[in-house]
């Protein structure tokens, strides 16, 4: 007989919505289907630390996942779920200790010792700063805020995972899988230096179990091969990296264990029944090697790019673990690439690149300082650049958009709900009343108090977990919380990284002199003369969604296409985008919207535009839009609709530029 | 709008309302060149607009110093103080393509109910003279209708000092980096500020950068107001030291006013600008005369000559056209 078969990895599906009762039932369903962990997806206002009832809440409230308030919704989000025999993987940063103190208060309430819980609070906030962008306090107080949660959690809830460094992110960010990792390990050892900083010296016992418990979240693309090497080259990093540079001598603690969210940057809108074998390819990375496999696997659902996907959606994707799992015979062997020369070359390649990447963010004073001086965000929007202009240009190929595009009818679309999940738009007034009522309900006094008390723990320096946890107990809310925190720290805007390319154009890619740029430059011209004035466009997105790639790709484009860009970011109100289009006196507003508030957030600014006597400025929308709500934005009055399909950036900055001043598009 | 009677524009324009305000804006902003004789005469009555007590202020710094998270704050400030305030943020045009990034506003955060807090972004249009021509002409129209304006430029090149001519009060935004915090100065690229913020006051090394500061601006001698620049450290993020900063940028014109520098300071400027604008619209006359096309035909036609000798020769077509003229 063979050796016994290894334990497969965590199941887990990425999920949660509407509300903490419709995820709570969510949840239920899944684990019965054989799901084996939780992984909570929140919704943006409760990343952000805002209430429901938050002018920037506006359309947010349960899209992109659940809406946590208080200890109460915790309670109800988890109800009949045993907190201490459950692994729950919690997708949370800059208000990750908050929703860790709603945990432990809850599993408090329920008799369970905090020692027993087990499993991760994202909690790498660094990393929001160049993808993401849930950020909401400066890098320097969120990394304390970060450390606080680990530092805590050492102590008092040893099997917990504080922190899981995202490489994620990153990557879909744009990085390659070089930048993926120097990024991620830049800011793991950011990390660990700020918890250096607090008093658990290098080579100490308390340091060694702290390193030992920091996990990884990583990507991987359908290059598995190099991804495969990817994740060898990360494990020796970090084995290296918590020995030397650390003095963690136990082989154990310096493991490199990571959960994996496949890629979902390389799946397409166009035949998306495609995405099924490109899901299964970009998980062979993760699981094939032994001696690299992924410890918990989440897969992207296939229709990902046309929407929010539907219990039956995640269900198939679940069943892709299961089929590798279980009727495989990949757990039965040993490593199957020890030993491989290609293997070995393509990692020592990767590790040495890694290197060099490394040196440079250390030269430039580590992480922290990387990221407020632009330099790491401007790193990923060249590489992001770069990858989309091969994909225009044909040079990478991409079946079904920009290669082998014919194709019959897709039957999976054909649904009456066209194949994605909608969620209720009742929801939100359900879950801003609901908040009002317990607002009414909780002892305001005993709230007031436990906030005044976090505040002056976060501004003398203490962990803010005791008081994060006493607050929860007194009925606080999320946004409660981070105002307090907002109140000593300040709000904060990250560098966008494409200011980096306004002073020095270093991040316009080198390619663009072709015939469709240039097509689109004379295109601007045109505009620009009939105008009187260099065609000028606002770029913003409305809303709390941070992904603001696609956003900054048409800014840097668009102004390598000779357009004047008001590049406005991330986490903008309705107002705030009416104002900057009429002050600014710009001839196109551009909106980018990847959250699902598309519905809420564009037809306001539409009619508000219209309403202050601007109606006549074009309007266009990119994001992840279905079909039915393009035809219903078309109609409210948005000029264009983008949506992932389309990719081909010159052709859409020409007919941006022709909707400018002409009788089609006026003004 | 221009079609309406200028002097209605100009009142309008005055008394607040936001549509005038933009659309002048937009005319100064653009290239257009059938209503030069209007544009002209709507900027004289609005140059004589201009607040009793309203006042410019320069602010220029190298990237990533925090520049527009502090006009900000400086901002806010003003308002708090009970002036209504501009900001005019000019970044810099690609000379390659034409298009600009215009990335200021978001970080000066203004709020859109705020109808006394008003942010524009203007692309600097490359060299000769475009930021002069074009940004003097937009504080023109934003001098009219706030008591104060604001003037945001990256520190490089030519347009800083383009920014002194404009203000009143010129401000330079440090931070206390190594190395690089007094290579501004030394580099001579600024003539000496009337005010160094010295921005980020919360970072390590703070302290000993506005040492270094005030010793470099030690050497500095006062100005012929009599003025001797000052230092402040500041932390716009923090918002910690904006109220004094702000106290110090009034003390700054209190002084000018008190010594009767402002107009003496001002005439410099004044005919500084008209030489600029002679000089620049000559040059267009002159191209406009001999033809674009004629200029690139030159250019072609004797690969052997220098640029310089195309050019004398061009400019005696240019004169003999003159006089037969």
């Amino acid at each position: 007989m063979g050796r016994p078969k290894d334990a497969p990895w965590l199941f887990r599906t990425y999920s949660g919505h509407s509300s903490a009762r419709a995820s709570n039932e969510l949840y239920r369903t899944n684990l019965a289907k054989g799901q084996t962990g939780l992984s909570i997806a929140f919704d943006l206002p409760t990343q952000t630390g805002y209430d429901a009832d938050h002018p920037l809440a506006r359309g947010e409230v349960g899209k992109v996942g659940v809406p946590v308030h208080h200890l109460d919704d915790m309670d109800t989000l988890l109800e009949a779920i045993p907190l201490d025999r459950m692994n729950t993987s919690m997708t949370i940063n800059a208000t990750a200790p908050w929703l860790f103190a709603l945990y432990v208060a809850l599993a408090e309430r329920r008799g369970i010792p905090a020692a027993k819980l087990r499993g991760t609070t994202q909690n790498d906030v660094l990393k929001e700063f160049l993808s993401r962008g849930t950020y909401f306090l400066p890098p320097a107080a969120s990394l304390r805020l970060s450390t606080d949660l680990v530092l805590w959690a050492a102590e008092h809830v040893p099997s917990w995972n504080p922190i899981n460094v995202c490489s994620y992110h990153l990557r879909e960010a744009g990085a390659t899988a070089v930048e993926e990792v120097a990024f991620a390990l830049g800011n793991a050892m950011a990390v660990l230096d700020s918890v250096v900083a607090r008093g658990l010296p290098k080579a100490s016992d308390d340091l060694a179990k702290v390193v030992g418990r920091i996990s990884f979240f990583v990507n991987a693309g359908l290059r598995f091969v190099e991804e495969l090497c990817k994740l060898r080259a990360f494990g020796e990093l970090w084995d290296e990296i918590t020995r030397d540079r650390y003095g963690v001598a136990d082989p154990e603690l310096r493991r490199f264990r990571y959960g994996v969210q496949v890629n979902s940057l390389e799946l397409t809108e166009q035949q998306p029944e495609n995405n099924v074998p490109r899901i299964v390819l970009e998980m062979l990375g993760v699981v094939l090697s032994r001696n690299a496999r992924a410890r918990a696997v989440q897969l992207p659902a296939w229709n990902e790019a046309l929407g929010l996907p539907r219990p039956w959606d995640q269900q198939w994707s679940l069943r892709i673990q299961q089929i590798v799992a279980y009727e495989t015979d990949l757990l039965e062997h040993e490593d199957l690439f020890d030993g491989s020369p290609v293997v070995r070359a393509k990692t020592d390649e990767i590790v040495a690149g890694v290197r060099r990447e490394l040196d440079e963010i250390e030269r430039m004073g580590g992480a922290v300082r990387a990221i407020e001086s632009g330099y790491s965000k401007q790193r990923l929007v060249e590489s992001n650049a770069r990858r989309l202009s091969s994909i225009e240009h044909g040079e990478q190929v991409v079946v079904g958009k920009n290669k082998f595009t014919e194709t019959a009818a897709s039957p999976l679309v054909a649904g009456n709900d066209g194949g994605i999940m909608v969620v209720d738009p009742a929801v939100e007034k359900d879950i801003v009343a609901r908040l009002e009522e317990h607002r009414a309900r909780r002892d305001a006094r005993a709230v007031e108090s436990a906030l005044v008390r976090l505040e002056e723990a976060a501004r003398n320096g203490d962990n803010v977990l005791p008081a994060s946890i006493e607050a929860a107990k007194a009925g606080a809310t999320t946004g409660e919380w981070a105002s307090a925190m907002r109140r000593v720290f300040g709000d904060y805007r990250a560098p966008t990284g494409v200011a980096a390319a306004a002073a020095g154009g270093a991040v316009s890619v080198k390619a663009p002199s072709n015939d469709a740029m240039d097509r689109a430059r004379e295109a601007v011209r045109r505009a620009s003369d009939r105008l009187g004035r260099r065609l000028k466009i606002l770029v913003g997105k409305p809303g709390l969604d941070g992904h603001s790639n696609g956003a900054e790709q048409i800014a840097v484009r668009a102004r390598d296409a000779g357009m004047e860009v008001v590049y406005e970011g991330i986490r903008l109100t309705p107002e705030q985008i009416v104002r900057a289009a009429i002050d600014e006196g710009v001839h196109v507003v551009g909106l980018s919207v990847l959250s699902g508030s598309h519905m809420t957030v564009v037809p306001r600014i539409v009619e508000d535009l219209a309403a202050a006597g601007y109606g006549d400025v074009p309007i266009v929308v990119g994001g992840i839009i279905p079909e039915a709500d393009a035809d219903a934005l078309r109609a409210s009055g948005v000029r264009r609709v983008y949506t992932p399909k389309d990719f081909d950036l010159p052709k859409i900055l020409s007919e941006i530029a022709d909707l400018a001043g002409t009788p089609d598009g006026t003004r | 709008m221009i079609e309406d009677a200028i002097a209605l524009v100009a009142e309008r324009v005055r008394a607040g309302s936001r549509r005038d305000l933009v659309e002048c804006l937009n005319l100064v902003d653009g290239s257009s060149t059938a209503d030069r004789g209007r544009t002209t005469e709507l900027l004289d009555l609005l140059y004589r607009m201009e607040r009793p007590d309203g006042w410019v202020t320069g602010v220029t710094g190298a990237p990533g110093v925090g520049k527009s998270t502090l006009v900000g704050t400086v901002a806010s400030e003003l308002r708090a103080r009970g002036r209504t305030v501009a900001v005019l943020a000019v970044d810099p045009s690609s000379p390659r393509t034409g298009g600009a990034l215009l990335g200021d506003r978001t970080r000066i955060g203004a709020d859109p109910k705020d109808a006394g807090l008003f942010v524009r972004s203007m692309a600097s249009r490359g060299a000769l003279g475009g930021l002069a021509a074009a940004a003097a002409d937009a504080v023109v129209v934003l001098r009219a209708a706030f008591d104060e304006v604001v003037v945001e430029t990256v520190g490089v090149g030519q347009s800083e000092v383009d920014v002194a001519a404009l203000s009143g009060t010129t401000m330079l935004v440090l931070q206390p980096s190594a190395g690089d915090t007094l290579q501004f100065m030394k580099a001579g690229i600024m003539e000496v500020p009337d005010v160094v913020a010295l921005n980020k006051s919360d970072l390590p090394g703070a302290h000993a950068a506005l040492a270094q500061v005030r010793a470099a601006l030690g050497w500095a001698a006062p100005d012929s107001g009599g003025w001797t620049p000052a230092v402040e450290l500041v932390s716009a993020a923090m918002r910690s030291g904006v109220d004094t900063l702000v106290s110090l940028l009034e003390r700054h014109r209190g002084h000018l006013r008190e010594m009767g520098a402002v107009a003496t300071r001002r005439e410099g400027a004044r005919a500084a600008e008209v030489r600029a604008r002679v000089l620049r619209r000559g040059g267009e006359l002159a191209i406009e005369a001999l033809g674009e096309e004629a200029l690139g035909r030159a250019a072609a036609e004797h690969p052997e000559m220098s640029p310089r000798a195309i050019a004398a020769s061009l400019e005696a077509r240019w004169l003999a056209g003159l006089r037969a003229g």
